[in-house]
């Protein structure tokens, strides 16, 4: 294979690997405030999951294996109050089940440009981080090779994740209290990095996040969180059925 | 040894919802307002995601996450980079501690 791509020297080939750089570069660009975001977060589920208990390695297979950070600090959590391994499970599903939602959304944009292999193993790694970054930066959607724009904010992001759970399972005890705090605002900081931009081309975009905003207050008061997500966002989804116009989309 | 199986079971019931969307994607053609509905659904995502949660920052004091928050819309209206809404928010939230 490498034979005959180096053999055609030609202006085709150039192009070609220069667009999938290209694209790396954009992930790469893309993908940092997640790193910058999981980092601190990722390190404090570390020490939080070596004070329950958990073995480096244990703690470092949740965050390769699950890698759903909400879910891990439950999980954790859950561990040390000597839940069953059941309710943890039932748990981790309730609250993960928005990816279900993410995960179709996603997929929607890439169908045409992605094939089905790859569109698996990237879907393996949306997180709402991932997520929210990858479906904002739709524009790359429809380029040529878009799919190594998405792998790379997604394997960056994988990365940045377990390497950090494994430094915070070193770490212990070592970070002050008030520092490792005051990293819970570092995912929210984000989420609204993103969304404002969006929002100042388009009010319309801001209506739909508050009405996801205002039914997820609504059912946190009575249902689980996971669950509460997941009706903020399909109910928050739906109502731009009607504010979406053609320009937004 | 049960903690592996925790491990073990949180990852599939993670996993799952993750891929099979990937895989029935094809199988459907998308009507204009379904369309329409799976667009929006980032925003909303966002929305759910930072509110109310966000003033969970700091258990029983709602007014550091929100502070903490304010400070986010602040620097991201005036159009800083992503990494420095996040740095900002950071260091309100921990002069407030």
């Amino acid at each position: 294979m490498h034979d005959i791509t180096t053999l055609s020297k030609g202006y085709g080939t150039l192009t070609h690997d220069a667009s999938k750089t290209k694209m790396i570069q954009k992930g790469l660009q893309a993908g940092m405030p997640i790193v910058l975001g999981y980092l601190p977060v990722a390190v404090t589920f570390g020490v939080l999951a070596s004070q329950v208990g958990m073995s480096l390695t244990e703690l470092t297979l949740m965050s390769a294996l699950v890698y759903a950070g909400a879910s891990q600090f439950m999980g954790a959590n859950m561990i040390a109050a000597q839940a069953s391994a059941i309710e943890i499970v039932v748990a981790t599903f309730v609250l993960n089940f928005r990816h279900f939602i993410m995960s179709f959304s996603f997929s929607n944009l890439v169908r045409e440009t992605i094939p089905l292999k790859s569109r698996l193993l990237l879907s393996l790694g949306l997180t709402d981080e991932t997520f929210a970054v990858t479906s904002l930066k739709k524009e790359n959607a429809g380029e040529k090779n878009s799919g190594y724009f998405f792998g790379t904010v997604i394997l960056i992001a994988y990365l940045s994740w377990v390497s950090g759970s494994f430094i915070g399972g070193l770490l212990g005890e070592i970070i002050p209290e008030q520092l490792s705090q005051s990293m819970g605002i570092a995912l929210y900081a984000m989420f609204i990095g993103l969304l404002v931009p969006a929002v100042k081309k388009s009010l319309r975009l801001l209506l739909i996040a508050l009405v996801a905003m205002f039914v997820n207050l609504l059912f946190s008061q009575f249902i689980s969180p996971g669950w509460s997500i997941v009706l903020g966002t399909v109910i928050g989804g739906a109502t731009g059925i009607y504010f979406l116009k053609d320009e937004d989309l | 040894m049960i903690i592996l199986y925790i491990i073990i079971g949180m990852a599939v019931v993670t996993a799952l919802p993750r891929i099979i969307p990937a895989i029935i994607v094809d199988k459907f053609m998308f009507r204009d307002w379904l369309n329409r509905w799976l667009k929006a659904i980032p925003y909303a995502a966002l929305g759910a995601l930072i509110f109310p949660g966000i003033l969970t920052v700091k258990s029983g004091e709602p007014h550091v996450g929100l502070i903490g928050g304010i400070v986010a819309v602040i620097l991201a209206y005036f159009g800083l980079n992503i990494m420095f809404v996040v740095i900002g928010a950071i260091a309100a939230v921990y002069f407030l501690m």
